[in-house]
């Protein structure tokens, strides 16, 4: 009973923390490249509601999650335009880009509230490592395919960005864009991919949540995921591999919260996440890595040529 | 091009390298580059003479895809090419080393070098550089460790990766743009020497410079830009210094003129035993320890890097000392932040102007107060007096003679010349007992340096103690009484001026002591 | 990339205010034209919507009464936020520090008992405090330790929401409400009063007032506005002319996290009388102030104007819910619509627009060659 108990717990933390990762691991992308977004929380849910909607009418799931990345890559779009191109302050165009999309969301969104999806995402059990004893039930049993895609991707795009060289590009435009000008690197395109798929990223992680993990619709029903993705981008100090690890961490605080609700009230429980994080961010700044390996350098700063 | 005598030379019968031809390129409010003919050969090293602000580097980003010229072309072997980007540039065989270098301080130097080539394998684009990374550098003898980051190398270092970056595009013209601001002047030499190898090898060498003497050391021909035109192409030996120096400011400069000492009748600033911690967690200064007279320039010299920054942070409150005295009249004033050592009459000439020395979105009046506003006159109780910041205002711009629109408008529309006016006026305004100058003339043009200097020396002759760093050894050995050398955080050694010479100072900065730099350099 | 539509971007010395103005209007019309075909995609004649909107907040007096009412949180907010952008602390978590500061009022309100002349100002002094200690965290990580205060003051409005909703349904759930989470009733000697029959609560709207003039002057006039400035444009020379970041910073922070617990106590006070539910308590106003201080564009007196424009938007969404039949959901459009069409529209004060081709950039200076 207490193992299996353990196991569920684990099991639902993974489920929980993926959607965490696919926003956190986008994120990563577009601050490795120097530009912040934190139109996160508002690119998963329009990524939510699309993905809802299109799942629902068309009974296809996955045609959902295709559009739910494709809505969020299309918000990004907008950010990076501003950021990018107009040079704007990237930290309010993302803001309203999540202030938009939750008035957005809930406004087409309406009339599908409380419906539940009629053919969600279905779990998967994976054959084989499923039969093991512990990790079988805790990690192989019951999950969406995105988990394991969202781990599989983590490995791909830790490879991408240290032994690459788009990885290498990526980096550099992050960390010197006037470096990478001068290999004739154009930091625009790094840049606006990087942006755009960071968008798509989000766009999947809230489809996961409205497809899958729910699966329904409920206005603002990534309730603050979105900026835990960013905080976690930065406690992972920018690297897809320990974003995996800090993901499962939230993921894990999360479903704790849920499991401890009959004996502690459950609003302070709720309320734990949000406390770990600012938490987290404190123990990355006091950390000496975090000063070693900080943010991209260039991280915020909008790009002209001859401007030092 | 009529003042440009024609060149009689061998190598005029065959086709330039790389020319320019009529590039002009305005920004708002400058003409960056008017009408300016280039042109460069193999196996010549063509100098672009000029000062600081006089379109050189402008000139050298547009033949480098970084900028567009507004009108005139560029041809290559007497093709017209286009550069939309440094890409481009880079095909037909040109690379670049940039003032400020282009380098992600992050990365390994493999990393930065790799992303600069064309044939850069997609999946570990480091790996096969190694090998070309180490042929290359024993050929020039240009060594540098290929996994160590960037922010790990010393200037020089970094400039010697710089250059094997260009070299390994396959740069058959190399652009140097102020390559020696950050070397010692030995460094300085073993540059000349892969120089005049990379030309032994037919390749061209675009040196930019402000300084008469390497100009002379190094280049075949020079040209002379000033205000954005050509206004003199000469051979060197054709040229002299003298005759350089006019076309580069335009008039006849006379040396300044060296006002007396002030009064040495005491110990202003002394340092006993001082270690400081820098931002990387390493002892920036190591036990340093002098003495700073009334009455004295104390230049100090060194290779950016080696503790200058710290000394001076430690003397202005911007950082504490981990360990160690630091004494000012003779009173311990170790432990006061900013603000203490401002009132206790430490003025501070900070080397980033712009960022630093003003805020650049506020007025003129307001930046000439910016240290004072918290005490009286301009202070009354938690308000701002405006009547005696306008009063103050008004007397610094006539006396200093900033050249502003009005006190109200924003310190960033002024000149750079204007806005170290606007520091001096400020800094100076209460009779400091010591002055902490860093790099107070870099980037300025030829009367605001002089100006500059004229005020170090007056608050000499007051009896002030200056505390002077620079890069500029020529600078250090003008204005100086003593030279302090700095490396590695220790203080190697004081020399007087009289004894200095940039050799002597230039075994010091590459870490010799000075009794075995002084010796070497009298034996010799 | 702009060159291949033929143009580009002068930078220009300093907007004149009329630009700057024309500009901002111009945000808020592409905002108001773009929410009108969102009316038209579900089936509302922009047109006479718009009408119907004027009519009934602007040219009657009980709606207008609810425009000002809804403006008063988005005052005192964004007046602090103008405070506290001025010296680029990015506080998100105005939310939270209105929570926090009806929170304050409504601890005094129901569990200190003192007579009326002297429980209203212990509600507002007790909200000023809850908000300004809801901004002292953020302020002092972002000073220490330089951990970014966006993502930490967003945080802090989650952590303040759940405290409220534990509150209410916890240790302050009323002992005469049933099947509902809130507080009791307050009494109704200390209910703050309004104008008339409206619901609109003048004490409060006098403090926002005096706020702004008060922060305008000590933006210009005071040794404190002085710092604050020189920490917002200048860090690295603030920091050599010796201002003390972090006594600066909190003391900024104190007043703008403050202010916002000030809008706070009004709405528990003023409005519902009771501790609710936190999104009854603000309907997001702690993020409609980011826009109403962005709008305002620094300008603590410009927020009166901008504050009565986004209270407007809150009233129109009233009116399109009761008379449009329109979602409520529509005011967190315009609301973001708004902010984007303002970030968009910043690259205009810095840079005109110009024809490549055309000569006439010369004049206006701002970037040398290099």
């Amino acid at each position: 009973m207490e193992v299996d108990q353990v196991t569920y717990t684990v099991a639902r933390a993974l489920a929980f923390s993926t959607p965490l990762l696919w926003a956190a691991l986008g994120e990563i992308f577009a601050e490795r490249a120097g530009v912040v977004n934190l139109g996160v929380e508002g690119m998963m849910i329009l990524g939510a509601v699309a993905g809802f909607i299109v799942a629902q009418t068309a009974g296809a799931p996955y045609l959902g999650l295709v559009l739910a990345a494709t809505v969020g890559a299309a918000a990004a779009l907008a950010h990076a335009f501003i950021s990018i191109t107009l040079r704007g302050n990237q930290y309010i165009s993302g803001l309203a880009l999540t202030i938009f999309g939750l008035g957005f969301s809930g406004l087409i969104g309406r009339s599908w509230v409380g419906k539940p999806l009629g053919t969600p995402m279905e779990f998967i059990t994976v054959p084989g490592l499923s039969e093991i004893p512990l990790l079988g039930p805790a990690l192989f049993t019951d999950q969406y395919l995105l988990t394991y895609v969202g781990l599989v991707t983590a490995a791909l795009l830790w490879f991408i960005l240290y032994y690459t060289r788009p990885g290498l590009a990526l980096r550099t435009v992050g960390e010197s864009p006037a470096a990478a000008d001068a290999t004739g690197t154009s930091v625009t395109l790094v840049r606006y991919l990087a942006v755009v798929f960071g968008g798509l990223m989000a766009g999947v992680a809230g489809g996961y949540l409205s497809i899958a993990y729910r699966p329904s619709w409920g206005e603002g029903m990534t309730n603050g995921m979105g900026w835990i993705a960013l905080a976690i981008a930065i406690f992972s100090l920018w690297d897809p591999l320990r974003a995996v690890a800090a993901s499962f961490f939230f993921g894990a605080f999360f479903f704790l919260s849920f499991l401890l609700q009959k004996v502690f009230p459950p609003e302070l429980l709720t309320l734990l996440p949000y406390t770990f994080t600012i938490v987290a961010l404190t123990v990355v700044a006091l950390g000496k890595e975090g000063r070693a390996f900080g943010a991209p350098e260039a991280l915020g700063l909008p790009y002209r040529r001859g401007e030092r | 091009m009529a003042d440009a005598p024609s060149v009689q030379d061998p190598t005029t019968q065959q086709t330039p390298l790389l020319s320019m031809q009529g590039i002009s390129k305005n920004f708002p409010g400058v003409k960056a580059n008017d009408s300016v003919e280039f042109e460069v050969r193999a196996g010549e090293v063509h100098a672009l003479l000029g000062e600081n602000g006089a379109g050189k580097t402008t000139l050298m980003n547009i033949l480098y895809g970084l900028y567009q010229p507004d009108a005139g072309e560029i041809r290559y072997r007497g093709e017209v090419v286009t550069f939309r980007s440094p890409r481009d540039a880079i095909a037909c065989g040109l690379g670049l080393v940039a003032q400020h270098f282009h380098l992600a301080r992050r990365h390994t130097v493999a990393e930065n070098i790799a992303l600069g080539l064309a044939n850069t394998p997609f999946i570990f684009p480091t790996r096969a550089l190694r090998e070309r990374l180490r042929e290359l550098g024993n050929h020039y003898g240009l060594g540098v460790n290929p996994d160590a980051r960037v922010w790990q190398l010393s200037p020089g270092e970094r400039q010697r990766v710089e250059i094997l970056k260009a070299l390994i595009q396959g740069a058959e013209i190399l652009i140097l743009d102020e390559p020696t601001s950050v070397l010692t002047p030995q460094e300085a030499e073993a540059l000349f020497q892969v120089v005049e190898q990379m030309t032994s090898e037919s390749r061209a060498v675009i040196f930019i410079s402000h300084k008469l003497d390497e100009v002379m050391r190094i280049a075949d021909t020079i040209s002379i830009l000033r205000k954005g035109a050509v206004v003199g192409r000469l051979k060197r030996r054709d040229a002299n210094p003298a005759r350089l120096a006019e076309l580069m400011v335009g008039r006849t400069i006379a040396p300044p003129e060296r006002t007396s000492d002030g009064l040495r009748d005491r110990i202003v600033l002394e340092l006993k035993g001082v270690w400081v911690r820098g931002d990387r967690g390493v002892d920036a200064l190591k036990e340093a320890s002098f003495r700073l007279q009334s009455g004295e320039i104390l230049g100090v010299a060194g290779v950016a890097g080696n503790g200058q920054a710290e000394l001076i942070e430690i003397l202005t409150g911007l950082r504490q000392p981990s360990r160690g005295q630091i004494l000012l009249d003779g009173e311990d004033i170790t432990p006061l932040g900013v603000r203490g050592l401002f009132e206790a009459g430490v003025a501070h000439i900070p080397e980033d102007r712009n960022h630093v020395g003003i805020v650049p979105g506020m007025s003129v009046a307001e930046n000439l107060v910016m240290r004072q506003y918290r005490y009286p006159p301009f202070a009354r109780g938690a308000l701002l007096d405006q009547k005696q910041v306008t009063r103050f205002a008004r007397s610094s711009i006539d006396q200093y003679d900033i050249a502003t629109p009005s006190k109200d408008t924003p310190s960033r529309l002024l000149s750079g010349g204007n806005v170290q006016k606007v520091i001096l006026a400020r800094e100076l305004s209460g009779d400091p007992k010591l002055v902490v100058a860093s790099h107070p003339t870099y980037g300025l043009d030829v009367s605001a340096a002089a100006l500059t200097h004229e005020l170090m020396l007056s608050q000499r002759a007051r009896g002030a103690g200056v505390l002077l760093v620079s890069e500029d050894l020529d600078e250090l050995m003008q204005l100086s009484n003593r030279i302090l050398v700095l490396f590695a955080g220790q203080v190697m050694g004081t020399v007087d001026v009289e004894e200095a010479t940039s050799e002597t100072l230039g075994m010091m900065m590459a870490g010799a002591p000075q009794e075995a730099a002084l010796g070497a350099t009298t034996d010799a | 990339m702009l060159e291949r539509f033929g143009i580009r971007l002068v930078p220009r010395l300093a907007a004149p205010a009329y630009v700057v103005f024309l500009i901002s209007l111009g945000a808020i019309i592409a905002a108001i034209i773009v929410t009108g075909f969102i009316f038209w995609a579900y089936g509302v004649n922009p047109f006479s919507a718009y009408a119907i909107i004027a009519e009934r907040t602007l040219f009657n007096g009980r709606g207008f009464s609810e425009v000002v009412r809804k403006s008063v949180p988005l005052l005192l907010a964004g007046v602090g936020l103008v405070l506290a952008f001025r010296a680029q602390f990015w506080n998100i978590g105005a939310e939270g520090q209105i929570l926090a500061g009806a929170v304050g009022a409504s601890g005094v309100a129901l569990f200190v008992p003192l007579p009326p002349p002297l429980a209203i100002p212990a509600m507002f002094l007790a909200g000023f405090i809850a908000g300004a200690l809801w901004g002292f965290l953020p302020a002092i990580l972002k000073i220490r330790l330089g951990v970014n205060e966006i993502i930490t003051t967003l945080m802090m409005n989650y952590i303040a929401l759940y405290i409220v909703r534990w509150l209410i349904n916890g240790p302050w759930k009323g002992e005469s409400v049933v099947g509902f989470s809130y507080s009791d009733l307050f009494d109704r000697a200390i209910w703050l009063p309004t104008i008339g029959t409206t619901r609109l609560h003048w004490p409060t709207l006098l403090l926002g007032l005096l706020l702004a003039a008060f922060i305008a002057f000590l933006i210009n006039r005071m040794r404190l506005g002085f710092e604050v400035r020189m920490i917002g444009e200048g860090p690295a020379a603030a920091r050599y002319a010796g201002v003390n970041f972090l006594t600066t910073t909190l003391i900024l922070v104190s007043l703008a996290a403050g202010a916002a617990g000030l809008a706070g106590v009004g709405e528990v006070a003023g409005i519902h009388h009771r501790l609710v539910e936190p999104n009854s308590i603000s309907l997001g106003f702690g993020y409609t102030a980011i826009i109403v201080a962005l709008l305002a564009r620094g300008s603590p007196l410009a927020a009166i104007l901008t504050a009565l424009f986004m209270g407007w938007v809150f009233a129109s969404g009233d009116v399109m819910k009761v008379a449009l039949r329109l979602p409520f959901q529509i005011t967190g459009v315009i609301n973001g619509l708004v902010l984007l069409f303002i970030i968009c529209s910043e690259p205009l004060l810095r840079y005109r627009i110009e024809r490549i081709g055309s000569r006439a950039s010369a004049v206006e200076s701002e970037t040398g060659p290099a």
